[in-house]
C-alpha cells in the first residue's frame, strides 16, 4: 500500500501532523499541506491518489480548493472533512464532485476506508 | 372635534401596540355600547317624542272637532228656537190690535194656534202701558198683575224686546220670557209676554246626543246655570265654572273644574241673548283611546330600547371577543417568533460552540489515536496495559463529546425545516439522548422499545427532534425520581407509523387535560412557557400527523402520536 499518495491538507497543524504520522503507521504515504494555496502548489509539484481536505480555513476555503482540484487535477479524489457536523456541507462538496465526506473527530479505520475506495477509484 | 373625541374615546381601536387588557376591553366594551345606544336610541326617542307630541295633538283636535261642531250646532238650534219664538210673538204684537188682544177668547185662540205650530209656549198675556197684564191664557192665574216694577218692564219699554234668563217669577217656575212692545200708529203702546218651558231647552241639549259622563247646559253671563248640569248643579244655582272669553263662534278650551277634573270645555254665546252653551268632556273620558295607545306605544318603546341593548351588547361582546381571540393569535405569534428567534440563537450558538470544540477534539483523537498505534507497535513493557487502558479511556471520552457536539449541531439544524427521507427510531435514539444524563442523574429508566421493522418516513428530523424532546420533558417533570419513561415505535398501517411515550408520573386531571394544548397553559408555574405542547401539537399537525394523551391522576400518562410515512403536500412546500 505504500505506493499510495495521500495529500492531507488542514490549517491545524496538531491535527493533521497527527493524522500524518497515523497514516504513516498504517503504511500510507502522506503529504501535509497548511492552506489551500501550498496544498495546491504541492499537487502541481507531485498529483497524489486522494486529497483529504478541510472545509474551513483561512485564505482558500475548502469548496473553493475542491473546484480548483477538479478543474486541474481532474483524477484526484477528494475526500472532505468538516468540524461543523453538517451534512448540508457534505453534500454541497460532493455536488461539486468530493469523493466522499467526514465529520471530525474521526475514526481512523473509516478514513483509511474511504481512502482505499478513493484510490480505488482514482486509479480505475 | 367628533373625530378627536372618538380618537380619544376609542383609541385602543387605533393602536396597534400592545395587547389590550381585559379591562381595557370590558372599558371599551362600555363605550361602544354607550355610543351605540346613543347613537340608536337618540333616533328613537325623537320619533318616539314627535310621534307623542303630534299624536296626542291629532287625537286632541279628533275629540274636540266633533264637540265644537255639535256645540255649535246646539247654540244654533236654541238660537233659532228663540228666535222663532221672539218673532211670533212679534208678529202677533204686530198683526193683532190692543183691543183684538184684551179679548182674552182672541188671545186664547191665537195662543192655542201658536202652541200648536211651536211647541214650548206656556202662557200669552197683554199688558199695557202701565205695566197692567190686560189679558192672560195660560196655566196660571196671573191676569191683573202689574209689572211696573220690574226690570224686564223697563227694559222692554226702553228696548222694543225682550228676552229674559230663565227665572222663578211669580209661578216659581223657571221659565224664560218674551216680551215685545208695540207702538201703534196713534202712539198707543203695549206689550205682549209670552213664556216659555224652559224643559225645551233640556230636550234640545239632550238631543245632543253626549257620551256618557259629557255634560252640556246653558248659563247666563253671570254665571248662574239655565239648565240642569248633572256635573254642576240645578237650574239657577251658581255654576263653578269660570266663564270663558265671550266668542259667539263655539270654541273649545281645556279646563279643570274645582274637583280637579281634567276636560275639554266647549262653549258658544248668543249673540242675542245673555245665554251662553257650554259643554264638559272629561278629558280622562275622551283620551282613553289615547291614553290606551300611549301604554302600548310605551310598551313597544322600552321593548325596542330593551332589544337595541341587548343586540348591541350582543354584538359588541362578539366582534370584542373576536378582537381579542385575534390580539391574542396575534400575541401568540409574536411569542412563536420570539420563541423560535431564540431558539435559532441557541442554535447558532450551539453550532458555534460545536465546531469550535470539534476541532481541538479532533487533535485529541488523533493524539490519543497515534499513541494507541505506537503502543500497539511496542513490545510489552511495565504498565503497557494499564497505558493502553488510559488512551482508551481517552479515546471514549472523546467519542462521549462527539456525540454531544453533534447534537448539538443536530439542534441548531433543526432550524432549517427539510423534508427528507428519515427513520423514527433513529431520531428517537438520537433525542432521547439528550435527557440521557438527566434521565441517569434521576435514575429514571429512560427505556426505547422501537420497532426495528419500523417503515421510513419522509418528514422533518429537526422538527420531529424537537417534537420527541417537549414529550419527554413533559414525561420527566412529571415523573419522580426513580420513575419509567418507556418510548415505542410500531407499524400502525402502510400509511402511518405510531410513537408512544409513556411515563408513571403524577398524571393529569381531566380540566388539565381538556387544555393542554392550548397555547400559555402551564403546570409548571414560573418554569414553563406554556408552549412546548402547543408548539408540539402545530408541529405534528403540520407534518400531517395525530396527536392525542390518556392520562390518570397518580398513575401516569401516555403520548401518542402517528406520523403519515408520506409527507403532507403542505408540509413539502414549507420546507421548500
Amino acid at each position: 500500500m505504500k505506493d499510495w499518495n495521500i495529500l492531507l491538507v488542514d490549517d491545524e497543524e496538531e491535527f493533521v501532523q497527527t493524522l500524518c504520522e497515523r497514516l504513516d503507521l498504517r503504511g500510507l504515504a502522506c503529504r501535509v499541506a497548511l492552506d489551500g494555496e501550498a496544498g495546491l502548489k504541492m499537487m502541481d509539484e507531485a498529483e497524489p491518489d486522494v486529497v483529504v481536505l478541510d472545509m474551513f480555513m483561512p485564505g482558500l476555503k475548502g469548496l473553493e480548493v475542491l473546484k480548483l482540484i477538479r478543474q486541474r487535477h481532474p483524477k484526484v479524489q477528494v475526500i472532505l472533512l468538516t468540524g461543523q457536523g453538517a451534512t448540508k456541507d457534505g453534500m454541497d462538496g460532493m455536488k461539486l464532485g468530493a469523493f466522499d465526506y467526514m465529520i471530525k473527530p474521526l475514526s481512523i479505520d473509516d478514513l483509511t476506508a474511504k481512502i482505499a475506495e478513493a484510490v480505488k477509484t482514482a486509479r480505475a | 372635534m367628533l373625530g378627536d373625541i372618538f380618537t380619544r374615546h376609542f383609541r385602543d381601536l387605533h393602536t396597534s401596540d400592545d395587547a389590550i387588557s381585559p379591562e381595557r376591553y370590558d372599558t371599551l366594551k362600555r363605550k361602544i355600547v354607550g355610543l351605540m345606544a346613543v347613537v340608536t336610541l337618540l333616533p328613537l326617542l325623537l320619533m318616539a317624542g314627535i310621534n307623542f307630541t303630534e299624536f296626542q295633538s291629532t287625537m286632541s283636535r279628533e275629540v274636540q272637532n266633533p264637540l265644537r261642531v255639535l256645540l255649535g250646532k246646539t247654540r244654533n238650534t236654541i238660537d233659532l228656537f228663540l228666535a222663532e219664538r221672539t218673532s211670533t210673538v212679534a208678529f202677533i204684537a204686530q198683526a193683532y190690535s190692543f183691543q183684538e188682544l184684551s179679548d182674552e177668547r182672541n188671545l186664547g185662540r191665537i195662543f192655542r194656534v201658536m202652541r200648536k205650530e211651536f211647541e214650548g209656549f206656556v202662557d200669552l198675556g197683554l199688558i199695557d202701558a202701565q205695566g197692567h197684564q190686560v189679558s192672560y191664557v195660560g196655566p196660571y192665574d196671573l191676569k191683573g198683575r202689574d209689572y211696573s216694577g220690574q226690570d224686564w218692564f223697563a227694559q222692554v219699554r226702553v228696548n222694543g224686546k225682550y228676552i229674559s234668563d230663565v227665572f222663578l217669577g211669580f209661578r216659581n217656575l223657571p221659565h224664560v220670557v218674551i216680551a215685545m212692545q208695540h207702538i201703534s200708529e196713534s202712539g198707543e203702546t203695549w206689550i205682549l209676554r209670552a213664556t216659555l218651558d224652559t224643559r225645551q231647552f233640556d230636550k234640545i241639549i239632550s238631543a245632543m246626543g253626549l257620551e256618557p259622563g259629557s255634560d252640556a247646559f246653558l248659563v247666563n253671563r253671570k254665571g248662574v246655570l239655565q239648565t240642569g248640569s248633572y256635573l254642576y248643579g240645578n237650574v239657577l244655582e251658581k255654576c263653578p265654572l269660570p266663564l270663558p272669553p265671550v266668542s259667539f263662534e263655539a270654541q273649545v278650551v281645556p279646563a279643570t273644574d274645582p274637583s280637579g277634573r281634567e276636560l275639554y270645555l266647549s262653549y258658544a254665546y248668543f249673540p242675542n241673548t245673555d245665554l251662553v252653551i257650554m259643554a264638559a268632556k272629561p278629558k280622562v273620558g275622551a283620551l282613553t283611546a289615547w291614553y290606551n295607545l300611549r301604554g302600548d306605544l310605551l310598551v313597544v318603546f322600552l321593548a325596542g330600547v330593551v332589544a337595541i341593548f341587548f343586540v348591541v351588547s350582543k354584538f359588541t361582546g362578539l366582534l370584542l371577543n373576536r378582537m381579542r381571540e385575534s390580539e391574542e393569535r396575534r400575541a401568540l405569534a409574536f411569542r412563536q417568533v420570539e420563541h423560535a428567534q431564540k431558539l435559532s440563537s441557541i442554535g447558532r450558538l450551539a453550532a458555534g460552540v460545536a465546531h469550535e470544540i470539534n476541532n481541538p477534539l479532533a487533535i485529541i483523537n488523533e493524539k490519543a489515536g497515534l499513541m494507541k498505534d505506537l503502543l500497539g507497535l511496542q513490545e510489552d513493557f511495565p504498565g503497557k496495559s494499564k497505558f493502553g487502558t488510559q488512551v482508551e479511556a481517552i479515546i471514549k471520552a472523546v467519542e462521549r463529546c462527539r456525540g454531544i457536539t453533534h447534537r448539538m449541531l443536530g439542534f441548531a439544524r433543526r432550524m432549517d425545516v427539510k423534508i427528507e427521507g428519515l427513520n423514527l427510531n433513529e431520531v428517537i435514539e438520537e433525542t432521547s439522548g439528550f435527557l440521557a444524563r438527566e434521565a441517569e442523574h434521576r435514575n429514571v429508566t429512560l427505556s426505547l422499545d422501537l420497532n426495528p421493522e419500523l417503515s421510513r418516513i419522509e418528514s422533518d428530523r429537526g422538527q420531529l427532534q424537537q417534537v420527541i424532546l417537549n414529550i419527554l420533558n413533559n414525561a420527566l417533570a412529571a415523573i419522580p425520581d426513580r420513575g419509567q419513561i418507556t418510548v415505542k415505535t410500531w407499524n400502525q398501517d402502510r400509511e402511518h407509523v405510531g410513537l408512544s411515550i409513556q411515563d408513571n408520573g403524577c398524571g393529569m386531571s381531566e380540566d388539565t387535560l381538556k387544555c393542554i394544548f392550548e397555547p400559555f397553559f402551564t403546570t409548571k408555574r414560573g418554569k414553563g412557557t406554556g408552549l412546548g405542547l402547543s408548539i408540539t401539537y402545530g408541529i405534528i399537525k403540520r407534518l400531517g400527523g395525530e396527536v392525542s394523551v390518556h392520562s390518570q391522576e397518580q398513575v401516569g400518562s401516555t403520548f401518542t402520536v402517528t406520523l403519515p410515512v408520506m409527507a403532507p403536500p403542505s408540509a413539502a412546500v414549507e420546507a421548500q
